[in-house]
């Protein structure tokens, strides 16, 4: 985009000036709504509406919190991986969920917050994240359900992104969704080899779907009736789909897998709905949902804890590397 | 990171496994070309190379130290003063998983086993780890401590093995000495941050090197097996790497204005069977699963 830099607008200006920040205002507002109809990109130097900044550095960064937060469940199993394979794969898919998080959190930055703001944000409480973390991750073939169904929902939802209107978003989801897909694949193998293993190991998997499948649908956030900012998304080509269109093409998805693995879903309402042609599945308790956003899930309380801890544990770290980047300078100087 | 320099002086590693046998299908790995232990598993299971019992005794031991330190450092993903150091503890972690699979996977062949059944189905006493790599994480100083001792003494050893009579050895340690250069770098420059930064950091680093100290002699003792296969070109007498162990933390530690720690070394007993109390902790948290599902795969 052409125009820059006419964000601020400086206190004491005459009518006259007044009248032509309103005008490069206006033509910069222009210019967006072009981007926008041509469908092409936003960058970070660019003018965009304070709502649009908004809306992405919400979205941007309760992104980065879900990785971050997202790496506990899994890097509850890490010590106890029952072949150093899998120990190996699952260390390295957590650390994955890291470097998602950094990435994240740079594309964020761009849009004018600094990380700590964020961690500081989502430590108080203050900022969302996924809320299937605040689910427990209580056996082996959780590793299996989170990989292919929350994973899996998580590529569906993120698949899309990688053409969202904000560059810098875009092509972070780009390598992110890569990686997402390997994770995904993991996910499918752990709870294939279970459905194959001992009639306990099977037990686990159907065990782990079970509990997982409802959330992973409900991760796509309220039906389209019920989801106010969507519509606002969409128009700012942020969105490509709908809560409910992105869900139904995952049960799609999941239907056809799930019978590869040898298990089933604990969903006896799936169907294709030829007139619609989309899948639909039973009804889900939207009540729980709203519950666990509310911060009354199993795991709130802890995981938001744990981040706490990892934090003010490591001050004295940070703190110490930034006095000897300093000191540095200050020779170098 | 460090940078390709970093590596001169300490011989030419690049080309790998200089001294092993040619035709030994684990140095047809060409350099740069990662060597799995799924490929080491797969030429022990198929008779292509089969350790003899020292040498499995070994293996035992350099698979041991890596496996347990991996176990350590995997704790801290998630849970690192910042997430570039979820990151680079992670990857550490996981360099030393890989070393230990490989290790391990060319022991398991001298009795017919494999990774997982010495990983999870052999009892403390059977583990042959010292105890430096035993110890808990402590703080992050602690942790920083630990793996700075490691990563120079591994480098040294498997800069020497490199060129060891025993391919499949000489293989794995051309890999793992390329990662474990990265893990010198990463621990030296925290020693120099943590040493230079603040007073706090200062002082946990000043504890963190004393407590980790006791545990240094162990690394370096040989015993009748090493000299035995030391001997014979197969392995690398652990003392014998002390001297450039001694010359290359020292200068670190030079530059970081700190002093070696002047406490008393404890015995070890680790390559005996003789192990610190947190082993068994390590283990049984590390074994739980496995061992409800004996016979299992996953």
């Amino acid at each position: 985009m052409a125009t820059q830099n006419v964000q601020s607008v400086p206190a004491e200006l005459s009518p006259e000036e007044l009248e032509s920040a309103a005008q490069l205002v206006a033509e910069a507002q222009a210019d967006f709504d072009r981007v926008m109809a041509e469908d092409s990109r936003v960058e970070p130097r660019d003018w965009m509406p304070e709502a649009y900044r908004k809306t992405l550095l919400r979205q941007i960064s309760q992104h980065a919190h879900s990785e971050i937060i997202g790496m506990q469940p899994e890097a509850n199993w890490i010590s106890r991986a029952p072949s150093l394979k899998r120990k190996a794969i699952l260390m390295a898919k957590v650390q994955d969920e890291a470097g998602h998080g950094l990435y994240l959190y740079s594309a964020a930055e761009t849009l004018g917050q600094t990380r700590d703001k964020m961690m500081a944000d989502l430590i108080a409480g203050k900022a969302r994240y996924s809320s299937i973390f605040n689910y427990p991750a209580l056996t082996w073939a959780d590793m299996g359900a989170i990989g292919w169904l929350v994973d899996g929902a998580a590529i569906c939802n993120q698949v899309p992104l990688c053409r969202a209107s904000y560059g810098p978003y875009g092509r972070a989801m780009v390598r992110v969704c890569k990686e997402e897909s390997f994770h995904q694949r993991q996910g499918f193998e752990i709870l294939l080899e279970l459905s194959n293993g001992t009639p306990e190991q099977k037990a686990m998997a159907q065990d782990a779907v079970n509990r997982w499948y409802a959330p992973s649908l409900m991760m796509f956030g309220p039906p389209d009736d019920d989801s106010p900012n969507s519509k606002q998304s969409m128009a700012w080509n942020i969105k490509r789909f709908s809560n409910d269109e992105l869900r139904s093409r995952f049960v799609g998805m999941m239907v056809e897998q799930v019978k590869v693995l040898g298990l089933t879903l604990p969903d006896d309402q799936i169907r294709f709905n030829e007139d619609a042609k989309k899948w639909e599945h039973g009804p889900l308790d939207w009540n729980e949902f709203q519950e666990v956003l509310a911060g009354r899930g199993p795991c709130n309380a802890q995981r938001l804890e744990r981040r706490r801890q990892a934090h003010d544990d490591g001050a004295w770290v940070r703190e110490a590397a930034s006095a000897y980047a300093a000191k540095q300078k200050e020779q170098a100087a | 990171m460090s940078s390709p320099d970093s590596i001169t002086g300490h011989g030419d590693i690049s080309t790998g496994v200089a001294g092993g046998d040619s035709n030994a299908s684990a140095t047809r790995i060409t350099p740069g070309n990662a060597l799995r232990p799924e490929d080491i598993a797969l030429e022990v299971r198929t008779g292509l190379s089969k350790p003899t019992g020292d040498v499995a005794e070994y293996a035992l031991r350099l698979g041991d130290d890596a496996l347990i330190l991996a176990q350590r450092l995997g704790h801290w993903i998630s849970r690192a003063p910042e997430l570039e150091e979820d990151v680079a503890l992670g990857n550490i972690a996981l360099d030393q998983l890989g070393h230990a699979r490989s290790f391990l996977s060319y022991a398991a062949g001298a009795w017919g086993k494999s990774e997982d059944d010495l990983a999870y189905f052999r009892r403390e006493h059977e583990f042959r780890s010292a105890h430096l790599f035993e110890q808990p994480n402590g703080d992050f100083a602690v942790t920083i401590a630990r793996q700075f001792l490691v990563s120079y003494y591994q480098y040294e050893l498997y800069r020497r093995l490199t060129e060891s009579t025993d391919s499949t050895l000489a293989a794995i340690a051309a890999k793992a000495v390329k990662e474990v250069d990265y893990h010198r770098d990463h621990s030296a420059q925290w020693i120099l941050r943590l040493a230079g930064g603040t007073d706090e950091s200062r002082r946990r680093m000043i504890h963190g090197l004393r407590l980790m100290w006791p545990y240094v002699n162990e690394i370096f003792d040989d015993d009748e097996l090493v000299i035995r296969l030391a001997q014979s070109g197969i392995a690398v007498a652990p003392s014998s790497v002390r001297n450039d162990f001694d010359q290359l933390t020292g200068q670190i530690l030079a530059e970081a204005q700190l002093e070696v720690p002047n406490v008393p070394a404890a015995p070890g007993g680790g390559r005996r069977g003789q192990h610190s109390e947190h082993l068994g902790y390590i283990l049984a948290e590390m074994q739980v699963l496995a061992r409800e599902h004996p016979g299992a795969s996953w």
